[in-house]
């Protein structure tokens, strides 16, 4: 593979809760704007990892480096550079639509003059612009999940953290859910992706797959597929992970 | 035998209508799903069936009971695991069952045999406190509990949601085994996918059946022929193939994109010269056979 420029590199990372190893020398490295799956069965270290790549929480040892910003100390940097949106929790449900977005947008650290002009284009894009006073409550579940996905890269971050954001939404949200994933990515934003959608897993670039606290395999879904002689990413899933599920 | 029979059934909170007329029977013994997304009304139907909610009009029967007049009996027959992980989460998962068994007036060790196959994979762990457990495990406990007193029917709401692929796939042998032992079962899920695993499923949308039927009719019958096409540019393949005059729609589908054309009508020579022309490269077109999902996708967007 030609030298691309990296956005996060992981190197020998662990994290222990007590004697438990959740996360067990971790070692990877996401090219700026691919859109990176980061799979693995319940249970197998992901929202660890995923939270120390966010300056959630410090490593127990090992190196990481987010959009060149070190987990250690420079973890409000690295919050700066990311966004981030989950399926459990994305917007206030009792906030309106701009309200939703001056919050976050006014989080993220945006002076009021672009988050009028960003508001304005984010309900233009999205066509919400009719719905713009509605409560978020009020809203259909997929336009929420476009909206939140908007709003965590209103502030045009370098890596964007999305951690099962389709769960539960109908077959046709989930697939503009995922163009608009590729309309963030072409335009630079490095997409890291956990989902239990095994569909899904083919849309990325590159994926990773965890068992028991460690990385298993990490490569394209086709080279995946040919290591592993299965169809499907699903195959691939099942054949790495069915060891480890009951533990 | 019908165990379920539901009839004009409506439920409306408010404005907001989240049953409209559905009409329904299940069979003994079988494994009846309820497919379809967040917000279409599973929950809703399933709490009325096991008469923790009051309809708003229209009539359901469980086991030849009336949902409304004969709760108390319902509710010694049947089994039901909420999407939402109702246990308690600081007993022990010994003390949960143990819980629920006595409810029942009934013991572990008299039902031991209906759970065993299940409740055996988390003994070892059975002093542990259920707010600790894995997702599987919680599952797995859940499960045990809606059994302890022998239901004749289980009604599961979305048992497998967020759990990963491996358990799921797990979670589904079980149910097997359950339907097996003669145990009817009503089961809702978000993932297409697991429409196959089911006798009969019913593709539910906005408080609406969008269709009833055995899985692989509601796949064979399906009136529109498919195409799976890739190539090696998959984002661009997909707007090209939506900017197609023929186009009836394109979906991405793992790692094929399926596309269905206006009056049927395929036309895949022009296609294939419409791709090339737009230097796409390894362009491949297969007619395949359609499955859950594209079949719901197709009924939603009939309906809107």
């Amino acid at each position: 593979m030609s030298e691309r420029e990296t956005i996060i590199t992981v190197s020998h990372l662990v994290k222990k809760f007590g004697d438990f190893t959740a996360n067990d020398d971790l070692n990877f490295e996401v090219y700026k704007g691919e859109i990176f799956g980061f799979l693995g069965a319940n249970g197998a270290g992901k929202t660890t990892a995923i939270k120390i790549l966010c300056g959630l929480s410090k490593p127990t040892s090992g190196n990481a480096t987010i959009a060149g910003f070190d987990v250690y100390t420079q973890k409000d940097d690295i919050k700066n550079s990311i966004g981030y949106m989950s399926q459990k929790f994305s917007l206030y449900e009792d906030l309106t639509v701009t309200e939703n977005i001056r919050f976050f947008a006014g989080i993220y650290g945006m002076t009021r003059k672009d988050i009028k002009i960003k508001t304005q284009q984010l309900l233009a894009k999205l066509e919400l612009e009719d719905s713009a006073k509605k409560l978020i409550k009020d809203l259909p579940l997929g336009w929420r999940q476009k909206l939140a996905f908007s709003i965590a890269i209103v502030h045009s971050p370098k890596i964007v953290f999305l951690d099962e954001p389709t769960g539960g939404v109908d077959p046709i949200t989930r697939r503009q859910f995922w163009n608009q994933i590729y309309e963030a990515a072409a335009e630079g934003v490095t997409v890291f992706v956990t989902t239990h959608y095994m569909d899904e897993a083919e849309y990325c670039d590159r994926v990773s797959i965890m068992v028991d606290g460690k990385i298993a395999a990490l490569d394209t879904p086709q080279g995946l597929k040919q290591t592993f002689e299965a169809e499907s990413m699903n195959e691939v899933f099942i054949k790495l992970a069915r060891v480890a599920v009951n533990n | 035998m019908q165990t379920v029979v539901v009839d004009n059934l409506s439920k409306c909170y408010k404005q907001a209508v989240a049953l409209k007329n559905i009409t329904f029977g299940v069979d003994a013994g079988e494994i009846f799903g309820f497919i379809g997304p967040d917000g279409a009304g599973k929950t809703s139907l399933f709490r009325i069936l096991v008469t923790l909610l009051l309809p708003t009009d229209g009539t359901a029967t469980v086991l030849g009971y009336d949902v409304v007049k004969d709760y108390k009996k319902i509710r010694n027959k049947v089994g039901y695991m909420p999407g939402k992980f109702s246990l308690y989460q600081d007993l022990t998962v010994e003390e949960n069952l143990n819980f629920f068994a006595t409810i029942f007036s009934t013991s572990i060790e008299e039902n031991y045999h209906l759970i065993k196959d299940i409740y055996s994979q988390i003994e070892p762990f059975k002093k542990r406190r259920a707010g600790a457990l894995s997702g599987g495990m919680k599952q797995k406990l859940a499960l045990s509990c809606a059994l302890i007193h022998k239901p004749e029917m289980l009604f599961l709401d979305e048992p497998t949601t967020g759990v990963d692929a491996v358990s799921r796939k797990e979670f589904w042998e079980m149910l097997k085994s359950l339907k097996n032992s003669g145990i009817t079962i009503i089961v809702s899920t978000p993932y297409m996918d697991e429409a196959s695993l089911c006798d009969r499923v019913a593709l539910i949308q906005n408080g609406n059946i969008l269709k009833i039927n055995k899985p692989d009719v509601i796949t064979t019958t399906f009136e529109k022929k498919i195409l799976a096409i890739r190539s090696s540019n998959m984002h661009k393949l997909l707007s090209d193939l939506n900017s197609f005059e023929a186009c009836d729609s394109a979906f991405l589908f793992g790692q094929t994109i399926h596309y269905t054309a206006k009056q049927n009508n395929l036309m895949m020579p022009e296609l294939q010269n419409y791709l090339t022309g737009l230097n796409h490269l390894q362009v491949e077109i297969n007619p395949i056979e359609a499955n859950i999902e594209d079949c719901f996708m197709s009924l939603m967007n009939q309906a809107s």
